[in-house]
């Protein structure tokens, strides 16, 4: 009897909860417009604000006549005022039109063959620094100050404080050159066999952070009421430990790696280089150093939208790791 | 209160004065009730830990400070002929590419690499920490707003912001470099700040709080940010070392501290020539490097054991 | 762990989408893997300007001639090219030469790609080198506009129509023959004809050039392999020319140029056997590569010159005082250690101003001494100069970071500090963009980084685009009008003996006032893996490919 009138009532705070999460996507989606808009224009602004004149700098030390010079410059937009050029961009944007690079290639093109790549890699390493770095620091917190701690604590100040271009050059030249397990450097089509040793590189100081986060979180929980009255309910200690405290250890850990994707992304420079990547950091980077305003501008807001997307997701893992948290109004 | 009752009954158990229990029931009526903070300073300073970290960090600001307490060679004579020359008499750590002293460079260096990462760590947690947390108390339209001006200040390259900045700003100091890493740095504490906040502010003890009737901003400092700020030192304490790490990058691409100025992480940068033939001369950076790191590292763990009320019950 | 799902979920579809562009180089007969960079404009032989590029234009272009591993031309296309006062040349091709495509090489081929380059319309980088071409004005050069100024808000003044389209030089006589009026006497102008920017066009080229250039169509010893060979930022895939029969017929079946974004990672690539041939060394295995390669390395100079140089307009650089002040810079300087230190051997100390792979070069001219390191009279010069004006403040050399450059500019200013006694410090740019830009608005605070890479083995190349008055990339402003003299007659002598003579005497010019400051030669320095032979390289740096043959 009882049963039967409960039923209905749980239906609908299932299904209000469901309308709120619903509502609560729909609205941050939205919030994307704003950001969109703020992002290009600001970067836009800040390619613009580079030292020097781009098309001159292209040529080197051999710069052909100011009157074909100034040709190109009105070819890409550059005699105009900042505001023109940007709303050009815009525009254009809306059509489908990226624009192009300084050297005639369309800007879409250079994203169609450098994201995928770069999606790959970066999601490896997200892979590899989730699951390792969470199992690690998890030992690590079970075990605060035993010697696997200590071991973790020395591997982690390691990643830390030897930059990356050290690990990716020793990890090439053990498993690339010495022994040959890997290639040295990634074919152009970036297999994910080949992208394996990358991705350890590009994780490496990412995964040391989240060692230090999952550490401290599952010690903090350790001594959490609920984990108490878990144990004392006689539940058994692996149980508490997956359920209970990293469970709740997670929340920290989640919103890391959802902030890390875009410095996986974008920030993969160095890691793109030494492996000879053609992904979006060098691509990103090369076109800043160029000048090279709708490169920088479509790649970034390409970028924006996953970052949004990413903290999205991340917003509502946090109800389902925890279900006191609730999505706002 | 001395009872001097000379009519009555004499008493036949002892007045309350002359039994042990007095210590135990009396109250401190002029004590001020102690603070989480004070708490924490308690527990924090009877662990060990906290006196080694804190003591080599005090080490590492005098020679940020009085470097020349430490080294008598000057680290800007270099000789070419001593190129990553091994230690001798007077260079116990051998020499630099470039044929600098490679201990009194690390000692000069100190300055503004812990400038950098101190400063840089300290900007990025303090405002890291209130945006986050005012975003995750309060939610609704501030929420969204600083999360999305996070989004975009996240989206920015840092190279192409420092490129940028650096090229307008006229000096390129420390505290500028600093400044500068802050700017693009600081929207990952403060999402960190905000979920950890959005967890601890529908924990038990914020709603018996506001059963209670105490004041929503009260909550949040007296109870909230506390309990949330644990993986908050965990990130600041790394980032330290990764700050100091990206002053580096930012030296090597030519947008770092200013010429001349020494620092590990210029150092470490350099040594990238040498990494084949002569690894040692990256090695000792990276040491003092790790020494840093490490004892923030330790005190952050200090810390965050001392603001756990359970964990510090236990002890 | 529900992110580690979506996560390796997306990879694996990823995964299945980006394998489509795959491409396995190491099978398919002895075709040839070596470095390059991704050209940066399309393959148009006028608008490539960069290394990246040039050594594809020149692996699939022919052009008159092209040089031999010492720098010395040898026909390709060319049957003659003959003068009676190094004005007016007359240019035979020889008749069998055809385009990949069938097309005839004609002398319209030569004539049309050249107007096309000069026209200022066109816009192409390498415009320039039609200079000296009767006419080149009127193709360069606007009716209202000549110079492309800005109005008052910065906005460039809309290009009008250039004065004429062709220039009036260039005369097609037959299929086989054109003549070339120059607009001055030039010894030694066959000299130029290797160089990239001289090939000829087949006439598709003109009906879509931007396409052209994704897919060009040459008559060179290697032809792109199909439509999509090109694969921006990661390679180029060339196979031979079966119809080539000039001088560089290749000994490999084809060659597949990787893209790599530093050196480093080629350097591991060939290590590992992922790579052939790399023509450059990377800064971090100077130290290790002939033990890391012992039978299979390259180190010799090449024509490439490195210097600095000091702004007249600073103050204490200018007058008199300058003078002391460069002679005595230039003698603090211990250019020997340097290279051997910081490069290993790979640099050769500079006794010129040019390169000693060219013809003419002198290890004895006339005031070189004040290349020697002799830290006693620097001292002594520098105290003189400063009982002129005292010198105060630091010095400085400016240089982009975004080169190798740091290293060797630290190891100079040290050895400016060490001798002088002055503070010294590098001072980077984070881009090439920025530190020209401070260069052309005479902004420096100090020295500057300079250097030039030869476009084809002439002593004139080296001296007239960088020191002659108003030349483009005179940036610092020199202006000597004995110099000037000395390189017009140079240029007009009727022999190349006589031409040398006085390109000497323009050096010894130089050497008085030091516009630059010579520090050394950059060595051509490779390294190849045991699976090939026959690895030699060109003057200019770049191995010649069609010799190189697959174990």
């Amino acid at each position: 009897m009882i049963a039967i009138l409960h039923a209905p009532d749980l239906r609908s705070v299932n299904q209000a909860r469901g309308d709120l999460m619903l509502w609560y996507t729909g609205k941050r989606l939205l919030q994307m417009i704003p950001v969109f808009f703020g992002a290009t224009f600001l970067i836009y602004f800040m390619v613009f604000s580079l030292p020097g004149d781009p098309i001159a700098a292209l040529y080197g030390e051999r710069p052909p006549s100011d009157a074909v010079l100034a040709q190109i410059r009105a070819e890409y937009n550059l005699d105009k005022p900042f505001i023109v050029q940007y709303l050009l961009y815009i525009g254009n944007f809306f059509q489908g039109d990226l624009g192009t690079t300084y050297s005639g290639r369309s800007v879409s093109d250079v994203m169609a063959s450098a994201f995928p790549i770069t999606a790959r890699l970066a999601m490896l390493a997200l892979a590899f620094e989730a699951v390792f770095g969470i199992l690690v620091g998890l030992i690590a917190g079970l075990r605060k100050g035993k010697l696997f701690d200590a071991s973790a604590l020395v591997v982690s100040l390691l990643l830390i404080s030897v930059p990356t271009f050290v690990i990716g050059f020793v990890l090439q030249f053990v498993f690339g050159v010495q022994l040959g397990w890997a290639r040295t450097t990634v074919s152009g089509a970036a297999p994910i066999d080949e992208l394996i040793l990358p991705a350890l590189v590009l994780a490496s100081v990412s995964f040391a952070y989240i060692v230090r986060l999952t550490r401290a979180s599952v010690s903090d929980n350790l001594n959490a009421d609920f984990v108490r009255t878990a144990t004392a309910k006689g539940l058994s200690r692996p149980r508490v430990v997956t359920v209970h405290v990293l469970r709740n250890s997670l929340v920290p850990v989640i919103t890391f790696l959802g902030v890390d994707i875009g410095s996986l992304m974008v920030g993969a420079i160095v890691t793109e280089g030494i492996f000879n990547i053609n992904g979006v950091g060098g691509t990103v980077f090369k076109a800043i150093r160029l000048g090279e305003g709708p490169t920088v501008v479509s790649f970034i807001a390409v970028m924006v939208v996953i970052f949004v997307l990413a903290n999205l997701l991340v917003d509502l893992l946090y109800a389902a790791l925890d279900p006191r948290i609730r999505y706002a109004k | 209160m001395p009872s001097k009752n000379h009519g009555a009954q004499p008493h036949f158990v002892a007045a309350l004065e002359d039994t042990p229990l007095v210590a135990i029931d009396r109250l401190d009526e002029t004590a001020k009730a102690r603070s989480t903070w004070a708490d924490a300073w308690d527990a924090m300073r009877r662990r060990p830990t906290f006196w080694i970290a804190s003591g080599l960090i005090v080490l590492i600001v005098l020679v940020a400070l009085f470097p020349t307490w430490f080294a008598s060679v000057s680290p800007t004579q270099c000789q070419l002929s001593d190129s990553n020359g091994s230690p001798q008499s007077g260079h116990p750590l051998g020499f630099t590419f470039q044929g600098c002293d490679v201990y009194s460079r690390i000692i000069f260096g100190t300055s503004a690499s812990v400038t950098v990462g101190m400063l840089a760590a300290a900007i990025v947690t303090l405002f890291g920490l209130i945006v986050g947390a005012l975003a995750g108390y309060y939610g609704g339209f501030l929420d969204a707003v600083v999360s999305r001006i996070g989004d975009i200040f996240f989206a920015v390259p840092t190279v192409l912001g420092a490129i940028v900045l650096l090229s307008v700003l006229p000096d390129r100091t420390p505290v500028v470099i600093a400044l500068v890493i802050s700017i693009f740095a600081w929207p990952q504490v403060a999402r960190i700040m905000r979920g950890a906040v959005l967890t601890a502010r529908s924990s038990d003890y914020v709603v018996a709080s506001v059963a209670l009737g105490v004041s929503k901003f009260k909550i949040l400092l007296r109870h909230v940010i506390p309990n949330a700020i644990a993986p908050v030192i965990v990130i600041a304490t790394v980032s330290l070392g990764t700050f100091i790490v990206a002053e580096a990058t930012l030296s090597f691409l030519g947008i770092g501290l200013g010429p001349g100025t020494m620092s590990w992480g210029r150092d470490i940068g350099e040594a990238q020539t040498s990494i084949r033939t002569s690894p040692q001369v990256l090695l000792y950076p990276s040491i003092a490097l790790s020494l840093t790191v490490l004892a923030f590292l330790m005190l952050g763990d200090v810390l965050r054991d001392a603001l756990d009320p359970q964990a510090r019950a236990r002890r | 762990m529900g992110i580690v799902a979506i996560a390796l979920a997306s990879t694996g579809a990823l995964a299945l989408s980006g394998c489509a562009g795959g491409t396995t180089s190491a099978e398919g007969g002895s075709i040839i893997t070596t470095n390059g960079t991704e050209p940066q404009m399309s393959l148009i032989p006028t608008n490539t300007t960069e290394v990246g590029g040039g050594k594809i234009i020149t692996s699939i272009f022919a052009g008159l001639v092209s040089y031999s591993a010492t720098g010395e031309i040898e026909d390709e296309v060319a049957e003659s090219i003959e003068s009676e006062d190094g004005i007016n040349w007359t240019v035979t091709l020889q008749d069998d030469w055809t385009f990949t495509n069938d097309e005839p090489v004609t002398a319209s081929s030569f004539v049309d790609a050249w107007n096309y380059g000069a026209l200022v319309t066109n816009a192409q980088g390498s415009s320039g080198f039609f200079d000296n071409i009767a006419g080149y004005s009127d193709v360069s050069n606007t009716k209202d506009d000549p110079t492309g100024a800005t109005d008052e808000s910065g906005a460039v003044l809309q290009i009008p129509d250039p004065l004429a389209e062709t220039m009036s030089g260039l005369t097609v006589v037959d299929d086989t023959t054109f003549t070339v009026q120059l607009s001055g006497a030039e010894a030694d102008w066959p000299l130029r004809l290797g160089y990239s920017a001289y090939s000829p066009l087949p006439t598709v080229a003109f009906e879509d050039m931007d396409a052209f250039g994704e897919n060009p169509i040459g008559n060179g010893p290697y032809e792109l392999a199909g439509d999509d060979a090109w694969q921006h930022d990661v390679q180029i895939d060339l196979v031979t020319n079966p119809d080539y029969s000039g001088v560089r017929t290749p000994a490999n079946d084809g060659l597949t140029i990787v893209f790599f974004a530093s050196f480093d990672a080629g350097y591991a690539a060939v290590q590992g056997g992922d790579l052939d041939v790399l023509d450059q060394i990377p800064e971090s295995a100077l130290a290790s590569y002939e033990s890391d390669f012992p039978d299979s390395f390259v180190n010799e100079p090449a024509a490439v010159f490195q210097s600095f140089n000091m702004p007249y307009y600073l103050e204490h650089w200018s007058g008199d005082e300058g003078k002391l002040r460069r002679a005595a810079l230039s003698m603090a300087i211990d250019r020997a250690e340097i290279t051997d230190v910081v490069f290993q051997g790979t640099r050769t100390p500079a006794t010129d101003f040019t390169s000693p792979v060219i013809d003419g070069y002198s290890d004895s001219l006339e005031g070189s001494e004040v290349l020697e390191y002799n830290p006693e009279e620097a001292v002594a010069l520098w105290a003189e100069a400063d009982a002129i004006s005292p010198y105060t403040g630091t010095f400085d050399i400016a240089y982009n970071s975004d080169g190798p450059h740091q290293v060797w500019v630290d190891a100079v200013v040290n050895s400016v500090k060490n001798t002088l006694g002055i503070d010294a410090v590098g001072k980077p740019y984070p881009t090439f963009a920025a530190a020209v830009d401070d260069r052309e608005a005479s902004a420096l605070t100090g020295g500057t980084r300079a250097g030039w890479q030869a476009d084809y083995p002439s002593l004139y190349n080296f001296l007239a685009p960088l020191y002659q008055t108003g030349a483009g990339s005179n940036y610092e402003g020199y202006s000597s009008e004995d110099f000037d003299t000395l390189l017009k007659e140079g240029a007009a002598a009727s022999s190349v003996e006589d031409a040398t003579a006085k390109y000497v005497q323009a050096q010894e010019v130089l050497l008085q006032d030091l516009p630059t400051i010579p520090l050394w030669y950059q060595n051509t320095s490779g390294v190849w893996s045991d699976t090939v032979s026959n690895v030699e390289f060109g003057w200019d740096s770049v191995p010649l490919y069609s010799a190189i043959t697959k174990n």
